[in-house]
């Protein structure tokens, strides 16, 4: 009986409260964005798809060491090297299978270089499944530095790194 | 022609949204009354611990994030643990403080997805859109720490991938407040909610003799009764520290669970405020060359560094002989990690325990007997991830 008036009770006075929780969320702004139209900022550390960057007279800062490929857990990039007429060593082959990628980010913390990196953009889905092996030139960085996200990606990358190690 | 009981044999999965995953339970029905129930698991089989064994120590570390995919720094910290602890390694005083922070934002992490979908699944939707708004916060904490949502890999081996963002102090401040104060609303929605008690109040019921013997760990174990928690009978990672208290059921039923878990929420909501206010300074990696990874600046600038660096990367680390077995407190119960090294660099067996499969092993208990509207209260109660059961 006692479970009954318990009951009774919920239902009459404790329920409705719970429906003034909802009620009153029917005033709040949705927390909700309108995503192809609106698009969230990543932060800083985001790990999107891979950048090979330049230095500042666009010559590629990857030497082809082959760290990251070695660093990589999914095993997902191939490189060659090669020379170049200076006597640079640089990468003739270098290859991302985004669909082993599991942007994990260690090629990034691996590289001695600096020359890979991990940028903010994830939108590249494609119904062909070759079209997920990114090639050396879909990879670099464009020559002219005007218009590309990349400036922001490597500023972030610096600003994670000198951070380290000086505390809180 | 007489009347004669028969029995109806359906399978619940593993493509029912309910059972949350690619679970399957086999179930034998007289009329609406569960006779057996069977689980059947090994759909979302990954071959996570073989993957481990052929990996070296730190790249082993990415599976571990993929297994409870809703905790996924509580897989991190166990896995770092084990190795730390079979490599003899000491982590500086913040380090350790950053990941109870970080474990403690996991359990809520994943404690309010559980609640929002439990909810949903005995009919209270709304309760899913409110819990995976304040988990968002969680999430937004992750991203800025490891640069993604839930396969963060941000702690590791000796200490922690970087250092901790600027504003992560404030961050986390925001969150214990926000989520303190929402906790709230889950009450009104849920605690005195009749349809939600009917739903819940005595069903899924198991005895704390049969919690024992199911080696139930967790909210399964401690609704019953039973004190039994890691973090407290065997503290890692500097829990002896902090302040909390564990939370207990009484009757070991659904709805005890329900209340042990908001109460665990609160719990870890205060651990994450004594770990913010107390975080000593101190770097965010423990200093032993050629085991951890030097920081980057230093592998940019000195020789030496840079020669670990690629020696790690490409060899690893040798392991002395010998196997480490250590248990941490995840949110859904004791994960543990058994390592045996065979000397070289890659783990001869990586085994783990997982509180997510063993606790299943409890459902026939909690079913055989109660209604089917109630299999899925139980195995919403038990709170298991797939990604885990199966590995």
């Amino acid at each position: 009986m006692n479970e009954v008036a318990r009951a009774f009770i919920n239902v009459l006075f404790k329920m409705p409260k719970g429906l003034y929780v909802t009620f009153k969320h029917i005033f709040k702004k949705p927390m909700t964005l309108d995503y192809p139209h609106e698009k969230r900022t990543m932060p800083p550390r985001y790990r999107g798809r891979h950048y090979l960057e330049r230095y500042d007279d666009s010559t590629e800062r990857c030497v082809c060491c082959g760290l990251c490929a070695a660093a990589c857990p999914a095993d997902a990039i191939y490189m060659e090297p090669t020379e170049t007429e200076k006597g640079e060593r640089q990468a003739k082959v270098y290859e991302i299978n985004l669909i082993r990628c599991i942007f994990c980010g260690f090629c990034e913390e691996a590289c001695p270089e600096e020359a890979i990196f991990l940028g903010h953009e994830y939108e590249f889905s494609s119904d062909d499944r070759d079209s997920f092996i990114y090639v050396k030139e879909q990879l670099l960085v464009p020559q002219t530095r005007t218009d590309n996200p990349f400036k922001r990606i490597f500023r972030r990358t610096r600003r994670a790194h000198l951070t380290a190690g000086s505390g809180k | 022609m007489a009347t004669e009981s028969k029995t109806i044999t359906i399978n619940m999965g593993p493509q029912h949204p309910a059972t949350h995953g690619v679970l399957r339970v086999v179930l034998e029905l007289e009329g609406e009354t569960v006779v057996k129930a069977r689980p059947v698991v090994g759909y979302l089989h990954t071959g996570i611990e073989r993957t481990m064994e052929s990996k070296l120590y730190h790249k082993a570390l990415p599976c571990t994030d993929r297994m409870d995919y809703l905790a996924p720094m509580s897989n991190n910290l166990g896995y770092c643990l084990a190795v730390e602890k079979l490599m003899g390694i000491e982590v500086p005083e913040k380090v350790k403080w950053a990941r109870v922070c970080l474990a403690e934002l996991t359990r809520i992490n994943s404690h309010l997805v559980w609640l929002g979908t439990h909810a949903l699944d005995l009919g209270a939707m709304s309760m899913l859109l409110y819990t995976f708004r304040e988990r968002e916060l969680v999430l937004d904490i992750y991203e800025a720490c490891g640069g993604q949502r839930m396969m963060s890999s941000y702690i590791r081996i000796g200490g922690l991938a970087h250092e901790l963002p600027d504003d992560f102090d404030t961050r986390v401040r925001e969150l214990i407040t926000t989520v303190r104060e929402r906790m709230l609303d889950y009450e009104d929605l849920l605690t005195n909610n009749q349809i939600f008690i009917n739903r819940t109040k005595d069903v899924a019921v198991i005895s704390a003799e049969d919690a024992i013997n199911f080696s139930l760990t967790g909210p399964m174990l401690r609704g019953c009764g039973i004190n039994y928690d890691v973090r407290k009978a065997q503290p890692y990672s500097g829990y002896e520290n902090f302040d909390f208290e564990v939370a207990l059921g009484k009757k070991g039923d659904a709805y005890d669970r329900y209340l042990l878990r908001l109460k665990e929420m609160r719990e870890s909501l205060k651990i994450c405020q004594q770990a913010i206010d107390g975080m000593p300074e101190g770097p965010f990696r423990a200093h032993v060359p050629g085991v951890v990874l030097p920081p980057k600046e230093d592998v940019l600038t000195k020789m030496e560094s840079l020669i670990f660096h690629f020696k790690i990367i490409t060899d690893g680390f040798k392991t002395p002989f010998g196997a480490v077995y250590q248990a941490i407190e995840s949110p859904k119960g004791e994960i543990g990690f058994y390592i045996s090294s065979d000397g070289s660099n890659k783990p001869h067996r990586v085994r783990v325990r997982p509180p997510a499969f063993i606790n299943l092993a409890c459902l026939p208990k909690l079913v055989e007997g109660s209604l089917l509207s109630d299999v899925i209260c139980a195995i919403g109660t038990i709170d298991i991830v797939l990604g885990e059961v199966d590995r």
